[in-house]
C-alpha cells in the first residue's frame, strides 16, 4: 500500500530530518520525496511505501501527528488513491 | 503524481469542506414477512445487525485512511408497508420500534423505509402505515418515514395527498416537546427513486438487490470556490468550471463507495451525485448560486442559475463513475443551508420562489418551517403543487414540511445538527379545503405513455 505523506507549516529547522526519523523508526520507507516554500509556509510531499511496516495504519497516523506537534507543523497521511482517483481516469 | 493535483485535493478536503455526506446500506426486508407481527420484528432486527454490523466501522476505516470526511452512515430498508402487510397487526408503531432499535445497535444515527408507495392506490398495509406515521415518528429517535404519492406513470393520489396533509399536522402535534423535529423525518414523493441514500426519503426499493452499498456526494464549498475563479466571465465557462468540479468530487464518491463495497462484501449500486449544504457556513448552495451574480438567492435570475447548476453537476458527474442514480442535482432545504435562510430573512426568498426552483432542483420544498396554525389542507394541496410539478415533468419533486406548533411567520425552528434552523415562511391564508376534499386521483399526464 503506497501513501502520501504532507507537511505543512512554518518553516524551522529540522522538520525534514524529525519526519524522515519517525519514518525509519516506523520502518516505512520513502519512495519521493518533494519540498517546496509556498507563501512562506514550509510544504512537503513525499510517497511512502508502507508495505515494509508491521504498524497497523491508524497508529503510524497518531505516531506522525504527534511528531508533527512537537515540530509544529500540521502532518497527514493519505492512502494514494484518493489522489489518483480524483484527478485520473 | 503531481504536487498541484495533491495539494488542490488536501485543499478541497479541508478548507470547502468536501466531504462523502453518506454511505447508506439498503438492506431489503422481503424475506422478514411473516404472518405473525412478532415474528416478522424478530427476523427484521436480526437480518440488520448482522448485515450493518461492521458498516460504522468500516466507514470509519475509510475516513482514515483516505482523510476524506464520511459524514452519515444509515441503513435503508424496503418499505414497511409491504413488510408489515402481510401481519395481522392494527398499527404499526411496534415495526418503527424495532427498526429504532437495529439503527441503535448498529449505531446509524438514521434508518429510512418507515415508507409506503400508494401513488395508485391504498393497500390494507399502506393505510395501516400512513395512519401509524405520527406515533411512529414521535416514539423514535432514528426512524424516517415516506410516502410515494404520486408518479409520471400513475398521475396523483389525491385521497393520498389529504391523508397527508392531516398526517403531517398530527406529527407536529405529537413532537411539539422538539419543535415538530417528526415532520423533519417525514417526506411526501412524487416519482420517488428506489436507491436514493440521501434521508429523509431513503428507502430499499423492490426492484434492488438483498444487500447494496450506496453513497451520497457532496461538495457545495468547492463548487463555489471554482465559480469565483471565472469572476465575470460567461455562463460557458460557469458551466464548464462546475462540470470538472463535479467530475473530481464524484470521483471520491466512486472510490469511497468502491472501497466500503469490497470491505463490506456487498454489491455497489449507485453515486447519487448532489450538492447537499450543512448549515455550517462554507458549504452552501445558495452561495453557489450567489456566486453566479445574484446579490442574494430569491431574486430574478436564481431559477436560471440552479437549471445551470443542476445539469452542469450531473454532466460532469456521469462520466466519473460507473453507475448513477438517487435524486442527482442540487438539494435546497431552507433550514439546512445558511444562505437560504439569510435569503429567506431577509425577504428575498418566498415559497412560491421556492417552489417554481423545485421544477429544476432534485428535491422540492424541503425543511420549511411554516406557520402552526396551517390548516391540513393547505398542506396537503402544497404537496398537490409539487407533485404536480414532478408528475407532469417527469421528475422527483418531494415534501417536507414542518407546521410547528404554536409558531408564526418570523420564529426561528431550531433543529441543531445537520437539520438547523428554520425562519417561519408565510403561506397563503386563502383556503383549499374544497380542492382537497374532492379526493380521488388526477390522471397520470399524456406523456407518461411511453411504450
Amino acid at each position: 500500500m503506497k501513501a502520501i505523506l504532507t507537511v505543512i507549516g512554518k518553516d524551522n529547522v529540522g522538520i525534514i530530518a524529525g519526519v524522515s526519523n519517525e519514518l525509519s523508526e516506523l520502518e516505512i520507507n520513502i519512495l519521493d520525496v518533494s519540498q517546496t516554500i509556498m507563501d512562506g509556509y514550509f510544504t512537503m510531499m513525499m510517497m511512502l511505501d508502507l508495505n515494509t511496516t508491521t504498524k497497523a495504519f491508524d497508529e503510524i497516523k497518531e505516531q506522525l501527528s504527534k511528531k508533527g506537534a512537537d515540530l509544529e507543523v500540521k502532518v497527514s497521511i493519505q492512502r494514494e488513491e484518493i489522489f489518483n482517483s480524483m484527478h485520473k481516469l | 503524481m503531481e504536487t498541484k493535483q495533491i495539494l488542490e485535493t488536501i485543499r478541497m478536503i479541508e478548507e470547502e469542506k468536501l466531504d462523502i455526506r453518506t454511505i447508506t446500506m439498503g438492506i431489503s426486508l422481503l424475506d422478514c414477512i411473516d404472518s405473525d407481527g412478532e415474528k416478522a420484528r424478530a427476523k427484521i432486527y436480526k437480518k440488520i445487525t448482522t448485515y450493518a454490523e461492521k458498516l460504522v466501522e468500516t466507514g470509519e476505516q475509510i475516513e482514515s485512511e483516505f482523510g476524506i470526511p464520511i459524514i452519515n452512515k444509515r441503513i435503508s430498508v424496503t418499505p414497511i408497508a409491504i413488510i408489515a402487510g402481510a401481519s395481522a397487526d392494527k398499527d404499526y408503531v411496534a415495526f418503527a420500534k424495532t427498526l429504532d432499535e437495529s439503527a441503535e445497535k448498529v449505531g446509524v444515527n438514521f434508518i429510512g423505509g418507515f415508507s409506503a408507495l400508494v401513488e395508485k392506490g391504498y393497500t390494507k398495509g399502506d393505510a395501516i402505515l400512513i395512519n401509524s406515521i405520527p406515533e411512529a415518528l414521535a416514539q423514535t429517535e432514528r426512524v424516517c418515514g415516506s410516502v410515494n404519492i404520486g408518479s409520471t406513470r400513475t398521475g396523483i393520489n389525491m385521497d393520498a395527498v389529504r391523508d397527508m396533509g392531516e398526517v403531517i399536522k398530527k406529527t407536529a402535534e405529537l413532537t411539539a416537546d422538539t419543535q415538530g423535529l417528526g415532520c423533519a423525518k417525514l417526506v411526501v414523493f412524487a416519482n420517488a427513486v428506489e436507491d436514493n441514500p440521501f434521508m429523509a426519503g431513503a428507502f430499499h426499493g423492490v426492484g434492488e438487490a438483498d444487500c447494496v452499498i450506496n453513497v451520497g456526494v457532496s461538495g457545495p464549498g468547492v463548487v463555489k470556490r471554482a465559480i469565483e475563479k471565472v469572476k465575470g466571465e460567461s455562463f460557458d465557462k460557469v458551466a464548464e468550471m462546475v462540470k470538472q468540479t463535479a467530475f473530481k468530487i464524484t470521483r471520491m464518491g466512486e472510490l469511497v463507495g468502491q472501497e466500503a463495497s469490497k470491505r463490506l462484501g456487498v454489491p455497489f449500486g449507485i453515486v447519487d451525485l448532489s450538492l447537499a449544504p450543512t448549515p455550517s457556513v462554507g458549504d452552501s448552495v445558495a452561495h453557489v448560486l450567489e456566486e453566479m451574480g445574484l446579490e442574494t438567492v430569491g431574486t430574478h435570475g436564481t431559477t436560471a442559475a440552479l437549471a445551470l447548476l443542476n445539469d452542469a453537476v450531473k454532466k460532469g458527474g456521469v462520466m466519473a463513475c460507473g453507475h448513477v442514480g438517487g435524486l442527482s442535482g442540487a438539494f435546497i432545504p431552507v433550514s439546512e443551508d445558511i444562505g437560504m435562510i439569510e435569503a429567506v430573512n431577509n425577504g428575498s426568498l418566498n415559497l412560491e420562489k421556492l417552489e417554481a426552483m423545485t421544477a429544476i432542483c432534485s428535491v422540492g420544498l424541503d425543511m420549511i418551517a411554516i406557520p402552526g396554525d396551517t390548516p391540513a389542507t393547505t398542506i396537503a394541496a402544497m404537496i398537490a403543487d409539487e407533485a404536480a410539478i414532478g408528475v407532469i415533468n417527469n421528475k422527483t419533486t418531494a415534501v417536507r414540511l414542518i407546521p410547528a406548533k404554536g409558531t408564526k411567520v418570523g420564529d426561528m425552528v431550531e433543529f441543531g445538527g445537520l437539520l438547523g434552523t428554520a425562519p417561519v415562511m408565510r403561506v397563503n391564508k386563502n383556503s383549499s379545503a374544497e380542492f382537497i376534499a374532492r379526493g380521488g386521483r388526477i390522471p397520470a399526464p399524456i406523456h407518461s405513455f411511453k411504450n
